[in-house]
């Protein structure tokens, strides 16, 4: 199996918290015990999201009119910087995409 | 390996609510008759799951959002319900990468598995040359699977996957796969021989030696594009820790369903101490793979045994079980293909002192007869 840990040390810098994000709609969740597994039917990877919180700031983001407001909605002061880097490595392995 | 990814692996081998992937093989029949076969496949068995019987396991699989299932056999396309079977999965967002001879895929059928969505092809090649693979998977294998890639490549299928099982042979022919498999724009995907079904036969013959396993460390290593399913972990004790989980997910992200509808921990282990019951049983599937009493002890922390005062452990986790438990070794001690050597001096001998594959289907006709290269 090929799989991917979402907690890669490298944060891409390219990421755009002012813009509406959503689970990509390619992208299955499926909720395991330590958070959820996530496989993307177009290029098929599986790629483990390895916290409750993050899988439910994933699925608050299509309530959102950005990301940050998503961010600010879900995740307390101290956790912020962790979930926005989470943000942009999903991002970058399509498991969301803007809208 | 960092220890956050660790820590996951932990998680992971108490197992989870469901498999992450499934093996799935549809018929004991094939139509050839390699020597390292993990099933012993030949002849179809009377009492293979029916058409209504498969679609009622894909209900479940599709319940339990089982992303994909990998189907093989035997060969998957001798099955007259092959495309229905395959059909019905994908339509229910359970994706299948299935595992095939070639031998039936002609231009028609090739355009027929064009035309679906979330299916990949996996064609097995065991060598670069005829004479390499033939060896190993009969004559005219190669040229057949050679014809199934060129007719997949002509239909526009896309990036399918040449599946390798890495031998003793054909180490030396990595490069020229890789070759092969960037003139078809394909994937390459190379596995671990194991001591399963006819491989309890041919494998003390055909896997890799010491000086080729370093090799195919440094190899993958400088190529983690290529896929390897993750067998290879026992490698990981050669320094760092090769791509993917490294982590034997018997019965606790992986199993195997088998042609009769036997669940077993994963698809080399087709043993009676590996079933964990029928998919037919009251329950299906989900309560075998949620309560069955076998996988409830695969998900137990398992002790290092032999392997304890290793340096390695860590790594390799002392390998794989199915490896282990057919050349007649303790299941909490070192792999056979230890690369420390720790397993080869205790591989059970003589052969016949180690425990034999079940649900022998080989066909009446003698299998391929190893050649043995000097």
């Amino acid at each position: 199996m090929s799989a991917q840990a979402a907690a890669a040390p490298s944060t891409p810098a390219t990421f755009d918290f002012g813009r509406p994000w959503r689970l990509h709609p390619q992208v299955a969740l499926r909720d395991e015990a330590f958070g959820a597994l996530a496989y993307h039917y177009g290029n098929r990877r599986l790629i483990f999201l390895r916290s409750r919180a993050l899988v439910e700031l994933v699925r608050s983001l299509e309530h959102h009119d950005s990301a940050e407001a998503a961010v600010a909605a879900c995740v307390p002061e101290v956790g912020r910087p962790a979930q926005r880097a989470a943000l942009a490595r999903l991002a970058a392995s399509e498991v969301i995409d803007a809208r | 390996m960092p220890a956050s990814h660790s820590a996951l692996r932990d998680q992971l081998s108490f197992g989870l609510d469901s498999p992450i992937c499934l093996t799935w093989e549809l018929t004991y029949g094939c139509n050839l008759a390699c020597v390292h076969c993990l099933s012993s496949s030949g002849r179809r068995d009377p009492d293979e799951l029916t058409t209504g019987e498969a679609i009622a396991v894909l209900d479940e699989l599709a319940a339990l959002q089982v992303f994909y299932v990998n189907i093989g056999g035997g060969e998957p396309m001798l099955r007259p319900d092959f495309f229905d079977i395959v059909s019905y999965a994908v339509e229910h967002r359970v994706g299948v990468k299935f595992s095939t001879n070639g031998t039936r895929i002609d231009a028609r059928r090739a355009e027929r598995l064009a035309a679906m969505d979330y299916l990949d092809v996996q064609i097995s090649l065991d060598g670069s040359t005829e004479e390499i693979n033939d060896a190993v998977r009969g004559a005219g294998s190669y040229a057949a699977a050679r014809r199934a890639m060129d007719h997949l490549a002509a239909a526009g299928f896309g990036p399918f996957k040449i599946s390798v099982v890495v031998t003793r042979h054909n180490v030396a022919q990595l490069d020229a796969l890789e070759s092969l498999a960037g003139h078809y724009s394909a994937q390459l995907r190379v596995t671990r021989l194991r001591p399963s079904g006819r491989g309890a036969d041919s494998w003390a013959e055909l896997h890799p030696t010491d000086h080729q396993q370093r090799y195919l460390y440094d190899w993958l290593h400088e190529r983690p594009h290529v896929l390897t399913g993750d067998s290879f972990f026992h490698l990981s004790a050669l320094g760092e820790p090769l791509e993917g989980l490294n982590l034997c997910g018997a019965g606790r992200v992986v199993c195997l369903i088998d042609p009769v509808g036997d669940v077993y921990a994963c698809p080399f282990v087709i043993h009676d101490e590996f079933r964990a019951g029928n998919v037919r049983e009251p329950g299906g599937f989900s309560a075998i793979w949620r309560s069955s009493a076998l996988f409830s002890s695969l998900r137990e922390p398992n002790s290092a045994g032999a392997c304890a005062s290793c340096g390695s452990f860590d790594a390799c986790r002392g390998g794989c079980m199915a490896a282990k438990f057919f050349t007649g070794l303790p299941l909490d001690g070192p792999d056979p293909e230890c690369v420390f050597g720790h397993g080869e001096r205790t591989v059970a001998e003589p052969p016949g002192s180690r425990p034999r594959p079940a649900a022998d289907h080989s066909s009446r006709a003698v299998p391929v007869r190893l050649v043995t290269r000097g």
